[in-house]
């Protein structure tokens, strides 16, 4: 007789009506100009680029271009405002414009999830659940320590650098411009803040939410523009401190032109995690862990658990549980309430995951993806997974951003240490052990800025983020946040 | 007596998480079920509903205007599924049965000494026989909370196992009295003990006890289910019973077993909801649903 072959049917004849969050009460304009000084101003070089929804290809507005002169124009107004109105603000004042801010965030929370969608990609349960309460909770952290900055750093007279020059990457739009926007208004800066060009837009309208909190003129402007606006703030003379998110490559070049000059900097650059799965791990959850920490915002996070490590023994269990959850994730419309993994943010980072599925292909590896069916329109990928793969791939060695994940194993604590720690980057990693002291063993080994016990991609503004090795230095969120804005 | 040799191994289950199982369900309530999905929920959650009569104060009259509610969900709206079963107390199977005489809806019964289970085995084989003789085509048994709180496993996979026996043709509804349990890794343990021993469903509370079902436990049940599943190629039923009184919270447990178990458990077959007042909240959003008004609860029997 045959061996019946065991398998769940997914396929169950219920499935999920569309049920799209409503565009109707989002207003955006035609075109947008630049933030400067508290006013909206036309580009000087009159140029205006495209912004897309990646869902669809469809234009969603106009975006300015700046460029070095418009770049000059804002450093100006952010050291004028700093000059003579931020930095002699009593700092409790300081933190009522903040606290303003964060709560009018809150109250256009729905509006500004739906335009992060739109313009991003990612699923409206992501940006209304994660994304817009995790920055309106950013403000509402670091306006809370605006006057408390000699508790936090007792004895040691804390005191504002100037002007910060922000560049912010295109997968967490709103919620990176609030990591860098907080904690230098909270520590007495002003601030020249240059969003991802894909994924301008909730910048834009947090520009108009600043205008309605009242900011005075120029301690917030928010340029739009693409690599050489980038590098406009950042070889700017009259800029103190350069507050950086985004790809390692980039990271090299700004730490490359600030050398020798009086700017600080912080640096929150590329991954690639380890997340760790050992035999006596809660496997079930593990697994919940796994896609959490790989399908989370289609992979575009820098601190991602793309390099999957499972204990040996358990390693047929676990992927038979990770291949089943798999099929239960929706992949599709992200304006969709049910959808789990939405569209890749753009033509061009969709380019480099495919290259990189044939680079794994190529190598040997074997891979494997969820049946789902994929929109016509549109730029995506199904979530991804690849076996037989080891330390030699590269893409296991090179980050991916994008629903891909890349499957080692290991037998002992030693090896998947080593392991583990054997990547260029060291920004996150996750554990799952059901022992405390091999859990406890483990984050004391392992070079990376951020660990997860047991869950994975958990956020909160209290708790510090950032890298070690080529993931960058300094860090955002926490008391740490605030030292990397102030000099003693 | 022959001595039982229980080749179980009790010390086998995976631990649980908690935070990853609320995660878990986090992700299924933000699940949005709508229009021609919802309709298919409400009417597949209404055919899987035992009504349940479980008082003290119960007679053959308050058991038979139950079973004519079985019978007559809501006449006046067509085609409508029934329910899979009625469930009574050993001593109202035979007027249960005569009632439902020649219809698809079956006669459960709640037997070994319902809710405590705090008797001797001869008792609640009896108990069960009692149910079986009187025509109870399922039995809804309770596990001895006191003697796996003891640390005696075998003692509670001996029972149920006894009680299977004692069962026959009749299935085997196994009430872990999850509230009792105290935490997601004895749910564990005492899910698997039952299927070991024999369960053809695991369910989750007698109704007495606060908590009772939740949509975390019922995970937990659900993924013992899934890995005894895929060691045998056997089917386990799951039943989730008590606190589950609207339809919105009934689509979400659906929801769980979709994605969980997948096809084969949407099915009564397989999955059922012990629950009385779930029936007219189910009911009175089917007809919303269709006709878009909400009627007045006073438009459904309550029974």
């Amino acid at each position: 007789m045959a061996k019946k072959t065991i398998k769940i049917n997914f396929d169950t004849g219920w499935d999920l009506a569309p049920a799209p969050e409503s565009t109707g009460h989002i207003q955006l304009n035609e075109k947008y100009d630049l933030f400067i000084g508290g006013k909206w101003v036309k580009p000087s070089s009159g140029k205006y680029f495209a912004t897309i929804n990646p869902a669809d290809e469809k234009k969603l507005a106009m975006i300015a271009e700046a460029n070095e002169k418009d770049v000059d124009k804002a450093v100006k107004a952010a050291r004028k405002a700093y000059d003579t109105v931020w930095s002699k603000m009593p700092a409790k004042e300081r933190g009522k414009y903040i606290y303003r801010i964060a709560r009018l965030i809150q109250e256009k929370a729905r509006e500004f999830a739906v335009i992060e969608t739109l313009d991003g990609g990612k699923p409206i349960r992501e940006s209304r659940d994660i994304d817009i309460p995790l920055a309106a909770a950013h403000f509402f952290y670091y306006a809370g320590w605006a006057d408390k900055l000699d508790y936090a750093f007792p004895n040691r007279k804390p005191k504002s650098l100037g002007v910060a020059g922000q560049i912010t990457p295109w997968n967490f739009p709103l919620l990176m411009a609030a990591w860098k926007i907080a904690p230098a208004l909270a520590t007495g800066n002003t601030v020249v803040l240059k969003p991802a060009e894909t994924t301008s837009l909730t910048a834009l309208k947090l520009a108009e939410v600043i205008q309605e909190a009242g900011l005075p003129d120029g301690v917030v402007n928010i340029i739009t523009g693409a690599g050489e606006t980038g590098a406009a703030i950042v070889n700017h003379n009259d800029i103190d401190k350069i507050a950086f998110t985004g790809s390692t490559g980039v990271g090299k070049i700004i730490q490359n032109a600030i050398a020798g000059t009086h700017k600080k900097a912080t640096l929150e650059l590329g991954g690639k995690a380890a997340n760790i799965i050992f035999e006596d791990a809660a496997l079930d959850q593990a697994v919940e862990g796994i896609i959490n920490g790989i399908y989370f915002n289609q992979g575009h996070v820098c601190c991602a658990g793309s390099r999957l490590f499972i204990q040996e023994s358990v390693y047929d269990i676990v992927m038979r549980k990770l291949k089943d959850r798999m099929e239960s994730l929706v992949v599709g419309n992200p304006l969709d309430k049910n959808t789990d993994i939405g569209a890749i943010n753009s033509k061009e980072q969709l380019q480099v995951i495919n290259k990189y599925l044939k680079i794994g292909q190529q190598e040997g590896a074997e891979m494997y993806q969820s049946n789902c069916t994929l929109p016509k329109k549109g730029y995506w990928c199904k979530p991804t997974l690849f076996t037989n793969v080891s330390q030699s791939n590269r893409i296991v060695q090179e980050e991916i951003f994008g629903p891909v994940l890349a499957v080692q194993t290991f037998r002992t604590v030693a090896e998947v240490i080593e392991k583990a720690n054997n990547t260029p980057f060291g920004l996150s990693a996750g554990v799952w052990t059901d022992k405390g002291s091999k859990l406890f063993n483990m984050t004391s080994q392992l070079n990376a800025g951020i660990i997860w016990g047991n869950t994975f991609n958990k956020f909160d503004p209290t708790s510090p983020f950032g890298g070690y090795k080529e993931s960058g230095f300094g860090r955002e969120g926490g008391l740490h946040g605030l030292k990397d804005y102030l000099r003693f | 007596m022959s001595k039982k040799v229980t080749k179980f191994n009790f010390n086998s289950s995976p631990t649980i998480d908690q935070v990853g199982i609320n995660d878990r369900i986090a992700r299924i309530t933000a699940r949005s079920i709508k229009k021609e999905t919802k309709m298919q929920g409400l009417k597949m959650a209404l055919n899987m509903v035992d009504l349940t009569t479980l008082e003290g104060a119960d007679t053959d009259k308050k058991v038979i205007q139950l079973c004519n509610k079985a019978l007559h969900l809501h006449d006046s709206f067509p085609n409508l599924p029934t329910v899979a079963a009625v469930c009574v107390y050993p001593n109202f199977v035979k007027v249960a049965k005569k009632a439902l005489e020649g219809t698809k809806i079956n006669v459960a019964s709640v037997a070994t000494a319902f809710p405590s289970g705090q008797s001797s085995l001869k008792i609640k084989l009896l108990d069960t026989k009692i149910a079986v003789n009187a025509g109870a085509e399922e039995i809804d048994m309770v596990i001895s909370r006191g003697k796996f709180h003891e640390g005696n496993y075998s003692f509670v996979y001996d029972e149920i196992a006894a009680i299977k026996e004692a069962c026959g043709n009749s299935r085997l509804k196994v009430i872990l009295e999850t509230g009792e349990l105290g935490t997601f890794d004895a749910v564990r343990k005492a899910s698997d003990i039952a299927i070991a021993a024999g369960a053809d469903f695991i369910k989750t509370s007698t109704g007495k006890i606060s908590p009772a079902a939740t949509l975390p436990v019922t995970l937990v049940m659900l993924e013992a289910i899934k890995d005894y599943y895929y060691k045998t190629g056997i089917q386990v039923g799951m039943k989730p019973a008590g606190g589950i009184s609207n339809s919105k919270l009934a689509l979400q447990y659906l929801m769980l077993v979709k994605e969980t178990l997948g096809k084969d458990w949407l099915t009564n077959k397989w999955f059922r909801f012990g629950a009385s007042s779930l029936a007219n909240d189910l009911l009175m959003q089917i007809v919303k649903q269709d006709t878009g008004i909400y009627q007045s609860k006073d438009y459904f029997s309550k029974d």
